[in-house]
């Protein structure tokens, strides 16, 4: 029995949506998962209830739009609650996809670069376009920190232009290469329950419990990944965006 | 170009059953980057049309109706208790001014009753000072009337022992002189 930790994180194609260029667009497993997703998040936050005294879906809806709020405030202070809908959608669509793909036979979106990165470039120049846009030329001062000497400031700038160019790279593989080395350690272990199973038979089965112990902690630490890759993400875009709205460290 | 997919996926089907995924690593295949952004972009703008439209300004909504209601009835309550304090604030105040009238109404049948005793005091000093008055001079008259028959007494006396030492009655005057002058001395 061969174990194969990459095939979950192949792309299917159901069927085709159409052509860009010599491009073909298909729907494919990652869609139907990103479509999943956006639906869990709609049933969510449009079908819990209105109670004056919330029950415990409600209590969800509200708890998730408390927690996303109060991060923006504590990160990017009041004026970055003009990005909520942004950051909440963000944060919402990370954690719950990956959550979902935490069930077993699922499909992980963040587990793709290509979707990471372009979150991450949504991010990047969200804070470009909103940095010039309020602020003008004067956004360039996220480059020069005050209190720096003046022969060292062309230094100082060299890095900080590099590192802010360097943050969609950090923001998106963190993200991607959490979710796909968490779903990879799983599946290797989960697979060494089988493995044990069928090349040693019953003292095998009886030998599979350790590697079964342990991907039931795993699970429940890709669990706790899940939400906090979703955290990370959105509270890095917090910090970011916080830099477009008050430029000058 | 609907080749292409299946070619990939066929490729990809190989690789896992054969084992071998050194080539086609799935997250680096970057013929599937296409579909996967055009379903990126299509569910994230739907979704964040359905964030920003619908999704935070209802839970908003409730959020903040509580949050209303909450302070609401905050308000009510601090209302009611300032009214309770006021309440009580005037009951003291009523306690306060009763009591005073009591002690007034107290004192004032105290001075009453006071001036009443005082007097029923006078009058009955003024009535013993009169019985008192009559009394001494009963007394008095008693005993000038006592002291005159005393010196009656004396006389008689004096008289009869002179007539048993002389032998001869005196002379009434001389003996009333007598008396007299001794019991002046």
């Amino acid at each position: 029995m061969k174990i194969d930790p990459i095939h979950q994180f192949n792309i299917e194609p159901l069927f085709t949506i159409g052509h860009i260029g010599n491009q073909t667009i298909a729907f494919t497993n990652s869609s139907l998962y990103m479509f999943l997703t956006v639906a869990l998040i709609s049933v969510l936050m449009l079908g819990s209830g209105r109670q004056l005294i919330p029950g415990r879906f409600q209590s969800m809806a509200e708890i998730t739009y408390e927690f996303v709020a109060s991060t923006i405030r504590s990160t990017a202070g009041a004026e970055g609650m003009r990005f909520f809908p942004l950051i909440f959608t963000l944060f919402m669509f990370i954690c719950v996809s990956n959550l979902v793909g935490i069930i077993p036979y699922t499909f992980t979106v963040s587990s793709h670069i290509i979707v990471t990165a372009a979150l991450a470039l949504l991010v990047f120049f969200t804070v470009i376009v909103y940095g010039f846009y309020k602020n003008g030329l004067k956004f360039f001062k996220i480059f020069v920190p005050s209190g720096v000497p003046i022969y060292i400031l062309p230094l100082v700038v060299f890095i900080e232009v590099f590192s802010f160019l360097l943050r969609p790279v950090s923001h998106s593989v963190r993200l991607f290469a959490n979710m796909l080395a968490g779903h990879i350690a799983l599946k290797v272990f989960a697979g060494f329950v089988a493995m044990l199973g069928v090349s040693l038979g019953a003292v095998g089965w009886i030998g599979g419990v350790m590697p079964l112990a342990l991907t039931v902690a795993l699970t429940a630490l890709e669990l706790l990944v899940a939400f906090l890759q979703a955290y990370v993400f959105a509270i890095l875009t917090c910090i970011y965006l916080n830099d477009a709205i008050h430029p000058g460290h | 170009m609907a080749e292409s997919h299946g070619e990939t996926k066929a490729g990809a089907h190989t690789e896992a059953d054969g084992g071998q995924h050194g080539g086609g690593f799935p997250p680096f295949d970057s013929s599937t980057f296409a579909s996967q952004l055009v379903s990126l972009v299509i569910a994230f703008v739907a979704l964040y049309i359905i964030v920003s439209r619908f999704a935070l300004p209802r839970v908003g909504g409730v959020i903040e109706a509580r949050q209303n209601v909450i302070e609401g009835d905050l308000a009510q309550a601090q209302k009611l208790k300032d009214e309770s304090e006021a309440a009580l604030k005037a009951y003291e105040a009523e306690l306060a001014a009763a009591r005073s009238r009591a002690q007034a109404i107290g004192n004032e049948a105290r001075e009453k009753m006071n001036a009443a005793a005082e007097a029923e005091r006078k009058s009955l000093e003024e009535k013993l000072a009169v019985r008192l008055g009559d009394a001494e001079k009963q007394i008095a008259a008693t005993r000038t009337t006592a002291m005159s028959n005393v010196r009656g007494i004396a006389a008689d006396a004096a008289a009869a022992i002179v007539q048993q030492l002389t032998g001869a009655a005196p002379d009434g005057k001389a003996v009333s002189k007598a008396v007299d002058a001794s019991l002046k001395g």
